[in-house]
């Protein structure tokens, strides 16, 4: 079938980009949209053209390298998958389509569709782990989990940090990634003693990084190829609020002596 | 100073948006209740204002508690809609919604509509120099909402902003929840639910009444 | 050279303790003045760092991709193994370091596996401790499945999504470190070559892949955790951008390359669709605990599956393999499915697959519990194929999957090179010539959390390392050398991608040295390897400069070390005279077509030594030694 794309190229941080227009003649329908862009690519390199840069690597839904916006939505038409996994089935013949990469003050563009998504890992620099040094961990079973509360946590727990919360969200908020990662630490008795903090430094965090803010709309939840829910996010606001009510500032008593 | 650290944050301002959006939601129902006293004929509506403008102090501080409300609720947004504008700098050359309702996408528009429309309302029906009082210098107030609904324009008007209202609080009732930290997958949907039909209600019952004017009192 | 191997003596239970307790301690006050770097920030490279930081070592940690998240651990689906015996189903520690030396086909070292064994317990405690979210049953123990061929149920999973969850777990504890200052993360940027210093691995070379820009960084080890080399086949479940180029270039820097024709073919993935195929998917073999493989029995059918009944059906596993049945390990799966589809008996447009069928499951435990178990991986698999697996079998055929191989290392995890250690899948150590299933999430993770802090002080401590700066010749040649291939790679515009030159390498080494190999096959590979590489340098394609993003740059300098890592994987196949785990040399079977080891001659693990360009390099046999699992055939019948 026939393909139409026009895809946002931009050739460093600091140049302007555009949209230019590509037409793939012969696309199958089994290809995943990726595995088009590569055959894309290698026409263009056989043209002596610079192909599209993309960010990839798993190719399986999991790594979370993979997003772009098409046709206006993050991963596209398909709900619950990544780019890598939508296939061109879901596409029909002659189909014009606007590829563009995420958009927001903290995902600077590098090149083409390709991102700088480094906030993320700031985020979860500020709290989203639990401060257990290895080797100090009690007996796995020792503390037992409730089977829901542990699924819960696993549902939150899948989020890959693709991004696309952020790319579909019109304040570009980070909440749903953030909320994610307070959810999943959150929900399990091992969260409990950093909980409060956790979830101030994470929220602080997000800010500093110039996300926007939750308006409620959901549209970060319709994209999220983890299906991630924003009941996630209103236990974020919770704990948030929670924490900034009952948050004790540390005691400056010295601890111990000699 | 833990609530202004609180305010710092986006959650905070939005938990203060939820907190005012709980009390306006309660004035719009009150008003309501006050409005809906015009099917019972002059003497009760008119009654209902003197009896009000008796409270006397507990009405300015009704007054004053609803003006801050209003005004922390803007500010508030203001706020928050100046970040989210800062927060992505560049705009899609195509954005398509995914998932989310009209009414949520648009409450930085019906936000400010309503605003506007207070301002009018209040000299409308409440402050103008046009209005009519009775001898102790109480309004006459079905007088004025018959006189003020007799104009199609004014009716219209009315009409037009109470569909924004409507979508407003379609969005804000179950959003105020979300923001302030409830939801749960068995009662989130039956607010959601709840949502539209009190925001449907309110809309029908305000509106009924310049429709009224308009249909009976020419 | 002699291949030191340190492995202690004594009883097997104790050898652990002992070597810890032998090993010198850095004090802790000291330990700050120490600076490690760590490539890779996989299960083993981020455990690695994290905890060496936690320790107070000074990390610097060395990822090409825009986080540590993405490392291709986060791909491993099916759970991970430990001797917990939590479900009193007659597990131990030495249980599973016996089901992992005889699943290795007795070509690992006791004294390693066993370790792993011991070591795995520890790992869940952690891993649980981190917030690792596996599941559980109702009373909120945790909860275990069987898992590849184990008769036991030892594997802990978090849905289908283990390596995933384990890998969160280490990164989170890895940015507690960067906040805390102690590792000091560097993003996008990608090892070249290895720096090495009187005989001592000092440091690496790296390029920004964003700008471009090339530099050293010395340090007083160097620890890789840069993950396996199953990409050189192209199509491989790997992550698109895995590579061996890490531990290509220390092998050219003198560090031994221990077995790399032990390579392993997973038996569940998803069939090629087409030429234009840029991956395989793999699916969880933990679908062969209720799926049931098989293809028709009569070659000319080609019914659609659920017009093919029962008598018309060949269960092959199930017929050749009564006890293991569909659990049999993953080599013995995939020959067998490759010996159906070369009869012709393969299903699919390309007759390359087989049948796996969960029409049985569905009517014994119900679409629900079906849902439950595989829900997530029957959703791939129609995303991918289009064809819902609840209604028509799913087709699986095998592909490369793991690669057993690596740079060679002693019992401490350091390789021949003193300083440079190698943890995960990137070395050799812990497999033999097959991996268990769910054994490389547990290998990765004890290299990182258990095995390397200890050792890596053991090494500073009895070290006296001189002070060097990026000025040291060592360094100006490696920079030097990196930077002239880069400019080579690009001025020479010839006509033909990267892509196509891997492509065509990767079926040449499917053909020749994939599920079956034999003297011609590695032979046509050898000869036809050394002229594909030849014309890749005079004719690759790759445009832009280096002071850019550059994709096609970053790919052509992995392809170029594929097409050199390609030949010695065929001549250890060549050399290695014997069938055993993922080596199936055809000449070398039983009479009923099983793998036939030469354990007079193979007992070893073949290390092989660089020479130099247009050299071939020298082989070197460290000996292994079974004083408790004893070789026997390999039988699952």
């Amino acid at each position: 079938m026939k393909i139409i794309l026009n895809i946002w190229r931009q050739k460093n941080p600091s140049s302007p980009g555009k949209l230019v227009r590509y037409v793939l003649p012969s696309v199958s329908e089994h290809m995943s949209f990726l595995e088009m862009l590569d055959v894309l690519n290698e026409d263009l390199m056989q043209k002596g053209d610079d192909p599209v840069t993309f960010e990839h690597d798993c190719r399986e839904g999991i790594c979370g390298s993979c997003g772009i916006m098409i046709d206006g939505v993050a991963h596209g038409p398909l709900p619950g998958t990544t780019v890598c996994q939508l296939h061109m089935r879901h596409f029909k013949d002659g189909d014009e389509l606007v590829l563009e990469p995420w958009r927001a003050k903290a995902f600077p563009v590098l090149k083409d569709l390709m991102v700088d998504r480094s906030a993320f890992d700031r985020i979860i620099q500020a709290g989203g782990y639990i401060s257990v040094n290895t080797g100090s961990a009690p007996d796995a079973n020792a503390i037992p989990v409730p089977k829901p509360d542990a699924e819960r946590a696993m549902d939150a727990a899948a989020c890959i940090g693709c991004g696309a919360c952020v790319a579909a969200c019109p304040n570009a908020s980070a909440s749903l990634f953030t909320a994610a990662k307070v959810s999943h630490l959150g929900l399990l008795p091992q969260g409990q003693p950093e909980r409060p903090q956790r979830v101030i430094s994470m929220v602080n965090s997000m800010n500093a990084e110039l996300f926007g803010s939750c308006t409620n709309i959901g549209e970060c939840e319709a994209v999220c190829p983890k299906r991630i829910p924003i009941e996630t996010i209103a236990l974020m606001h919770r704990d948030y609020l929670k924490a900034c009510w009952s948050f004790r500032p540390e005691s400056t008593a010295s601890q111990g002596a000699g | 100073m833990r609530v202004a650290r609180l305010y710092d944050s986006t959650v905070g301002k939005k938990a203060v948006m939820a907190a005012t959006g709980v009390l306006l939601f309660g004035f719009v129902i009150t008003h309501l209740l006050g409005n809906l006293q015009f099917y019972l004929g002059p003497e009760a509506l008119n009654a209902y204002g003197r009896n009000l403008r008796h409270l006397g102090a507990l009405l300015w501080a009704a007054r004053l508690g609803l003006l801050a409300a209003v005004l922390l609720h803007i500010s508030a947004a203001v706020q928050l809609w100046r970040l989210n504008k800062q927060a992505r700098p560049s705009h899609y050359e195509k954005l398509t919604a995914a998932g989310s309702s009209y009414a949520s996408r648009t409450m930085m528009w019906s936000g400010p509509i309503l605003a506007l429309f207070i301002g009018y309302h209040l000299y409308h029906l409440t402050l103008g120099a046009h209005l009519l009082h009775d001898a102790d210098g109480f309004p006459l107030v079905y007088q004025n909402v018959v006189a003020g609904f007799s104009d199609p324009l004014a009716s219209g008007l009315y009409i037009v902003a109470m569909s924004f209202l409507g979508m407003h609080l379609m969005h804000g009732i179950w959003s105020m929840f979300q923001s302030i930290g409830w939801n749960h997958p068995k009662y989130t949907p039956l607010i959601k639910r709840i949502a539209v039909l009190t925001a449907a209600l309110i809309v029908a019952g305000n509106i009924s009444i310049p429709v009224a004017v308009l249909l009976f009192h020419q | 050279m002699r291949l030191e191997s340190k492995t202690p003596s004594g009883p097997i239970e104790q050898r652990w303790d002992r070597a810890k307790f032998d090993m010198k301690l850095v004090n802790p006050a000291n330990k700050r003045k120490y600076t490690v770097i760590v490539v890779g920030t996989g299960l083993a490279g981020g455990s690695a760092a994290a905890t060496l930081a936690e320790l107070g070592y000074n990390v610097l940690n060395f990822t090409f991709h825009d986080s540590p998240r993405r490392a291709h651990s986060i791909a491993a689906q099916g759970g991970i193994n430990a001797a917990k015996n939590y479900q009193n189903d007659g597990d131990s520690i030495y249980r599973l370091f016996y089901d992992t030396v005889k699943g290795g086909d007795f070509r690992a070292r006791e004294s390693n596996v066993y370790r792993l064994a011991q070591i795995s317990v520890d790992i869940i405690d952690q891993c649980v401790a981190q917030g690792v979210p596996f599941a559980r049953e109702y009373g909120g123990v945790l909860a275990n499945r069987s898992f590849g061929g184990a008769q036991v149920s030892r594997t802990f999973y978090a849905r289908g999504q283990t390596g995933q969850q384990l890998l969160l777990g280490a990164y989170s504890a890895l940015e507690r470190q960067v906040a805390a200052g102690r590792v000091k993360m560097f993003p996008r940027t990608e090892m070249l070559d290895l720096i090495v210093i009187n005989g001592r691995a000092r440091g690496i070379v790296t390029r920004n892949v964003v700008t471009g820009k090339i530099e050293t960084f010395l340090a007083d080890a160097v620890v890789l955790g840069t993950g396996g080399y199953g990409n050189v086949f192209y199509l491989s479940t790997n992550a698109k951008l895995s590579n061996c180029t890490a531990i290509w270039r220390a092998y050219k820097r003198g560090a031994t390359l221990a077995n790399p024709c032990f390579t392993q073919i997973h038996p569940t993935c998803i069939p090629v669709s087409g030429e234009y195929q840029s991956k395989l998917t793999l699916m969880s073999e933990s679908l062969r605990n209720d799926g049931r493989i098989w293809v028709p029995l009569d070659k000319s059918d080609k019914r659609s599956p659920d017009q093919i009944p029962e008598s018309h059906r060949d269960y092959f596993l199930e017929r050749r393999y009564p006890s293991f049945g569909n659990l049999v390990p993953r080599d013995v799966a995939s020959r067998a499915a490759k010996a159906v589809c070369d009869e012709g008996r393969g299903v699919g447009e390309t007759g390359l697959g087989v049948y796996l069928d969960f029409a049985d499951a569905i009517k014994r435990l119900g679409a629900p519990v079906i849902r439950e178990r595989y829900g997530n991986l029957f959703e791939m698999y129609e995303r991918i194929t289009g064809e819902d697996p609840y209604k028509v079998p799913m087709r699986i055929f095998p592909a490369i999957h793991y690669t057993m191989g690596g740079l060679w290392v002693d019992y401490e995890l350091m390789s021949n090179i003193p300083g440079l250690f190698v943890i995960g899948e990137a070395n050799f150590s812990d497999h033999g010539a097959n991996r268990l299933g769910a054994s490389a999430l547990m290998q990765g993770l004890a290299d990182g959390y258990f095995v390397i802090p200890y050792t890596m002080g053991n090494y500073l401590a009895n070290s006296n390392l001189e002070k060097v700066d990026s000025s040291h010749q060592s360094c100006r040649e490696a920079i030097e050398h990196v930077t002239t291939t880069n400019n080579r790679l690009l001025s020479i515009k010839g006509k033909r991608t990267v892509d196509s030159f891997h492509r065509e390498l990767g079926k040449l080494l499917w053909d020749h040295c994939g599920m079956a190999r034999n003297p011609d096959g590695l032979n046509k590979a050898l000869q036809r390897i050394p002229e594909l590489r030849d014309e890749f340098w005079r004719n690759v394609n790759v445009l832009g400069e280096n002071e850019e993003v550059n994709q096609a740059l970053e790919k052509a300098g992995r392809v170029a070390d594929f097409l050199e890592f390609g030949e010695l994987m065929c001549l250890d196949a060549l050399e290695r005279n014997e069938s055993c785990g993922g080596h199936f040399r055809e000449d070398w079977r039983t009479p009923e077509g099983e793998a036939m080891r030469d354990d007079v001659n193979f007992t070893h693990v073949a290390a092989w030594e660089h020479q130099g360009p247009g050299k071939k390099p020298l082989r070197h046999a460290e000996p292994l030694n079974f004083e408790y699992v004893h070789p026997t055939q390999r039988s699952y019948k």
